[in-house]
């Protein structure tokens, strides 16, 4: 700090970056405000409408009621819905970790000619629009009778979340030391000894993500599910838009209510999620 | 899109042995994941060239020539780029001076940092619906403006354009902030704390140390905050006017395919959607190159 001392002092007060000047601070703020403050205003029109017995022309409802979260919990089916969703979600999330754990090793210990290729193939299905290779997809699906069945539901959204599972844990799997691998090599340990009691252990954190954020993408993405899922093999979400897009013949309130449920499984699992890994440090070890 | 197996081999003999010689036993566990990349993906975009180019009559290419000629189709390309353009611009403009600030210490950091990141547990369809409750001819925004005597009639922003643009702001943001929010925090601090004791102010640090330095980064944000704008698919149908002005190619795609069970037409659309989108992403990378990145 001797070093710091020594500069002159109208520098010296410049040099304190870590707080920003005083107007960006309040700038920030007002925008942050502005974007909360529609943010908050969108949720909440949906949380009151959930619990809105009449609403006509007013600020706020006239009356309260609890009877859309019954009604709608048996007009859409949700005693299905729900289990359809979280197998699906769970299966994804496993199959995904199964195929990308032994990937990501061998992309992130194995010097291989090619493995620019594989690395930008994987990045393929994450970037290109889930629509396009969806529609083929679901007519393939549907032409092996697959369509409306859970099986087809699982396969469709496992083509964005295993490269995704790869390219996330590929960094992490990079950041164990391998000479504690070789260490236990030489104590005679095998390949499959070596994974379950060197590698995922150290790897529970990437693990942990990874995974959390598969299932919040399963649960959430639509547009998959929504091209192959028949009425038995229907998710929250894909559920919440039939619900939406047929408006009109629905209680707008028993919709609102079915969307209050979705929003509050996804919170508690995001929720559950963040006390295990910082998504802002996760990301950075990441890229 | 060649796995390692594919690569083009060395013209001799010997060399191809040294060549396969490289591939170590780690390299088999890549196996499941290639053949899973293989069967659910390549094969499927594959296919769908093939169903593109057998349409249920004419020749091969007349679904191509179709989309280019029916304007019903063709303006789909115009209404995606009209949404993902300012969507994306927007985005980035939103996150790049909050990640920058984010690497600061200042009180409430870390509360900003948890409410931008928010609305990833919203989902798509969740934003959608909550957008058309509030914005809505008889919402609370409307309802506010009205009361205020700052608008006679009630705005119209649910059902058309605008309704979507914000449902994309709403959506993505969080994933363009956390990601420019990593690449921001990854930049060494020391760089700039040379400047400062060079005398470089706030404002001069930024534009020639900061933001140079982050520009590789920004780029593949942009990259990734237009590979999200462009696929926007269910808010187009939920908040937007989907046989209107927000009947992106998405939507065109799914219309033919699950609406007029034209499967052949729903693949050509997909495909020039992932052609278009990959050019873009094509160009933006290639514009990173032409300006100058710093050695650092």
């Amino acid at each position: 700090m001797a070093a710091v001392e020594t500069v002159p002092r109208e520098i010296g007060q410049d040099f304190e970056f870590g707080e920003p000047r005083r107007w960006v601070r309040t700038l920030v703020w007002v925008m942050l405000a502005f974007f909360g403050i529609h943010l908050l205003a969108t949720i909440a029109s949906v949380l009151v409408n959930s619990f809105a017995g009449q609403w006509f022309d007013t600020w706020l409802p006239t009356s309260w009621t609890l009877r859309w979260f019954s009604q709608s919990w048996t007009e859409f089916g949700l005693s299905q819905v729900l289990p359809v969703t979280f197998f699906v979600g769970l299966v994804v999330v496993l199959v995904s970790l199964l195929i990308a754990v032994p990937a990501a090793y061998a992309l992130a210990r194995s010097q291989m000619p090619g493995k620019k290729y594989v690395l930008l193939a994987l990045a393929l299905p994450v970037i290109v629009p889930t629509i396009t290779y969806g529609v083929p997809l679901a007519t393939l699906i549907y032409g092996l009778g697959l369509g409306g069945q859970l099986i087809g539901v699982i396969l469709i959204n496992l083509v964005p979340a295993v490269p995704f599972a790869i390219l996330v844990l590929t960094p992490f799997m990079e950041a164990i030391d391998p000479r504690i691998e070789h260490a236990a090599r030489m104590c005679g340990a095998r390949t499959a000894t070596i994974f379950r009691r060197i590698v995922v252990p150290l790897l529970r954190n990437g693990l942990l993500a990874v995974g959390i954020m598969l299932l919040v993408r399963a649960l959430g993405t639509f547009d998959l599910t929504f091209l192959v899922a028949g009425p038995d093999s229907q998710t929250l979400v894909v559920a919440l838009y039939y619900a939406v897009s047929a408006a009109g013949f629905r209680v707008n309130q028993s919709i609102d209510a079915m969307a209050v449920l979705y929003m509050a499984t996804n919170f508690a699992l995001l929720a559950f999620a963040f006390r295990y890994v910082n998504p802002a440090r996760m990301m950075a070890r990441s890229s | 899109m060649s796995s390692p197996a594919a690569a083009p081999p060395k013209p001799r003999r010997s060399r191809v042995k040294q060549f396969l010689a490289r591939y170590d036993r780690a390299a088999l566990l890549l196996l499941p994941a290639l053949v899973f990349l293989v069967a659910l993906f390549i094969y499927p975009m594959l296919y769908g060239v093939q169903l593109s180019l057998n349409p249920a009559e004419g020749g091969p290419f007349s679904n191509y020539v179709e989309f280019w000629s029916d304007p019903f189709l063709r303006d789909s390309v115009w209404f995606t780029f009209r949404l993902a353009i300012p969507g994306t611009l927007i985005n980035v403009a939103i996150a790049l001076p909050l990640a920058v600030l984010m690497r600061g210490r200042f009180r409430g950091k870390q509360f900003i940092a948890s409410a931008l990141i928010f609305p990833i547990v919203l989902g798509s369809v969740l934003i959608g619906k909550g957008l058309l409750n509030y914005l809505g001819p008889a919402g609370w925004l409307n309802r506010t403006l009205e009361t205020l005597g700052i608008i006679d009639q009630p705005l119209v922003l649910t059902g058309n354009y605008w309704g979507v643009l914000l449902a994309i702001i709403i959506a993505d943001l969080p994933f363009v902030f956390l990601l420019l929010l990593s690449y921001a925090s990854g930049l060494d601090e020391d760089v700039e704390k040379a400047a400062a004791v060079h005398g470089a102010g706030p404002w001069q640090r930024f534009s020639k140390i900061t933001f140079p330095l982050l520009l590789p980064g920004l780029v593949t944000t942009t990259a990734l905050a237009f590979v999200l704008a462009f696929g926007t698919f269910p808010s187009a149908l939920i908040v937007g006017d989907p046989s209107g002005e927000t009947r992106t190619m998405g939507i065109a795609a799914y219309r033919a395919a699950f609406q007029d069970f034209d499967y052949s037409m729903a693949s050509t659309v997909s495909m020039l959607m992932a052609a278009i989108e990959l050019l873009v992403v094509a160009i933006i990378f290639a514009l990173r190159r032409r300006v100058h990145t710093p050695t650092t």
